[in-house]
């Protein structure tokens, strides 16, 4: 416990140094320049003003709710393609082998350069996102529940058959327990990119959204709002991330932590 | 004698097991083809327990995986109670060497898949799963997830996931291969104690001679491979039921392990030079 708060009071002085330095560079002179132009790098108080402005205002509860909606739905699109499509190919090689050529080109394209062709085909709203979105979180969870059902233990499975399973049977007790759990210990990964996918594609063209109100700032040299906005955005990461470590936690207890594991 | 006893039975009614000039080829990468065992020819009765021993590599786990129809032999036949087998071996139990329970189910969970898959309703197979437990030594461990239990205790769950079922041939991958030597005193203690309950056919495969004759009614001898042959088969006269570490003292014991080890020690060298020479 001793140790948590310690550990807990590190964090918050690393914080504390790094906008201390910030309000320093930017407000006194030092040898009788400022360090950093408040023009370009904002000041520590302005943000924070802002971003309290924002809440006060309670206008950035709509961009927030629009690039949560947006992540959840590439989320979800893409994690159930990508299982659906995983499982497919890893049980069927052949349509695997077929399909792999255009799997590798599709994955080694940059997604950004898919946003375009989003906002033609989708238009300026929410839906041109999640695609974005869910090129990105598809191909994560994709290659993870391939990896899991090929990786399935050869004993393992040997056993199952042993005991009397039908292919469907080994399908369900075998093959998706096991591609479930690399999909899930790749959560953290999927469900960031349904975000960059998200804030991506606000911020190449959106009526509202996080990376909205990031461009929106930009457009106006407002640097202030611009580092406002990135603030609000980490928040926003860190408390998805928080919210998937408490699911990572409850879906994969059969699997073995890190020094807990008996021989 | 048990055995002869075994032997009597088998006579009535068919084998549980034979294995009749069973050949296993294993096809190499462009190099033909590598002969693993010929010409192996074994019978278990009902209710006997052989053990198979000989020199690592000889080819006794892929006789083993013939039995269950994990693999199929180039030539010869293997016939289960009088009928020859076609694909899996539903009549028997498996337990392997490597971890083989599910690592996403709970001990209870891994002990009951076998019943609720043959579709067993869920509290009936959950409740004699507990039960099954119980007679392994793990009352209370079932919400465990394997990785939370040590290796005797996983290998007590996997012989549990196997009995449940209530198989009528048991085949044993060197089962304790890899638990320390007290802990496999243990496990062969609790094996026996088991199987005296109702007496399966048992093909228990090991290196360990000593544990062979422990267990086993008939101690069965392979050469080193490739080609790996049947060149021995002894009759185990020793009263059951048996306790392990007391069997060992036995001079029944002492007698049958020197005689058989001086058999099987010629083996072991070859399959040792072998494995020299090809590295």
């Amino acid at each position: 416990m001793m140790q948590r708060v310690r550990l807990i009071a590190l964090q918050v002085f690393v914080a504390v140094v790094a906008i201390g330095l910030w309000q320093l560079f930017t407000t006194v002179p030092i040898f009788g320049v400022i360090v950093l132009d408040p023009f370009f790098f904002s000041k520590p108080g302005d943000v924070a003003g802002q971003v309290f402005q924002w809440f006060a205002e309670g206008k950035i509860w709509r961009h927030l709710g629009i690039t949560l909606t947006e992540s959840l739905l590439a989320f979800v699109i893409g994690s159930l393609a990508g299982v659906l499509v995983g499982f497919w190919f890893a049980r069927k090689p052949v349509i695997a082998a077929v399909f792999d050529p255009y799997v590798k080109m599709i994955n080694a394209l940059p997604r950004v350069v898919l946003a375009p062709i989003f906002t033609l085909w989708l238009g300026l709203g929410i839906w041109s996102k999640v695609a974005l979105g869910v090129t990105l979180v598809f191909f994560i969870v994709f290659f993870n529940v391939y990896q899991g059902v090929k990786e399935v233990s050869p004993t393992v499975l040997a056993n199952a058959r042993m005991l009397g399973m039908s292919e469907r049977q080994l399908a369900r007790h075998v093959y998706w327990p096991s591609a479930l759990s690399w999909m899930f210990s790749s959560l953290h990964t999927s469900v960031g990119f349904a975000v960059v996918g998200a804030v991506v594609g606000e911020y190449l063209g959106a009526a509202g959204g996080l990376g909205y109100l990031i461009q929106q700032a930009e457009g106006v040299f407002d640097v202030a709002g611009v580092f406002a906005g990135m603030v609000v955005l980490a928040a926003f990461v860190v408390v998805i991330d928080g919210v998937v470590s408490l699911v990572e936690r409850r879906l994969l207890v059969w699997r073995p932590v890190a020094g807990e594991t008996r021989s | 004698m048990p055995a002869a006893a075994g032997a009597g039975n088998g006579q009535a009614s068919a084998p549980a097991v034979a294995l009749s000039d069973v050949t296993i080829d294993f096809r190499l990468l462009g190099r033909g083809t590598y002969t693993a065992v010929a010409d192996a020819s074994l019978r278990v009765a009902d209710g006997e327990f052989v053990a198979i021993v000989g020199p690592t590599g000889c080819g006794k786990s892929t006789l083993l995986n013939v039995a269950a129809g994990l693999l199929m032999p180039s030539r010869g036949r293997v016939d289960i109670f009088g009928a020859p087998l076609a694909g899996l071996n539903r009549q028997s139990g498996y337990l392997f060497q490597a971890e083989a329970l599910f690592p996403w189910k709970t001990a209870l969970d891994n002990v009951a898949i076998g019943l609720e898959i043959a579709g067993t309703p869920w509290e009936d197979a959950q409740s004699r799963a507990e039960r099954w437990l119980t007679r392994v030594g793990l009352a209370g461990f079932g919400g465990r997830y394997p990785h939370l239990l040590s290796g005797g205790q996983r290998k007590r769950v996997g012989l549990a996931q196997v009995l449940i079922r209530d198989p009528k041939i048991l085949l044993m991958d060197e089962p304790f291969g890899p638990l320390d030597a007290q802990t496999r005193q243990i496990m062969g203690n609790l094996l026996l104690d088991l199987w005296s309950a109702d007496r399966k056919a048992v093909l228990f495969v090991t290196h360990d001679l000593e544990e062979a004759i422990a267990l086993a009614d008939r101690v069965v001898i392979m050469s080193a491979g490739p080609a790996a042959r049947i060149i021995g088969d002894w009759t185990v006269a020793l009263a059951r039921p048996r306790d392990i570490s007391e069997v060992k003292l036995d001079r029944v014991f002492h007698d049958l392990h020197r005689e058989i080890w001086h058999v099987l020690k010629a083996e072991v060298l070859k399959g040792y030079a072998q494995a020299e020479a090809t590295s």
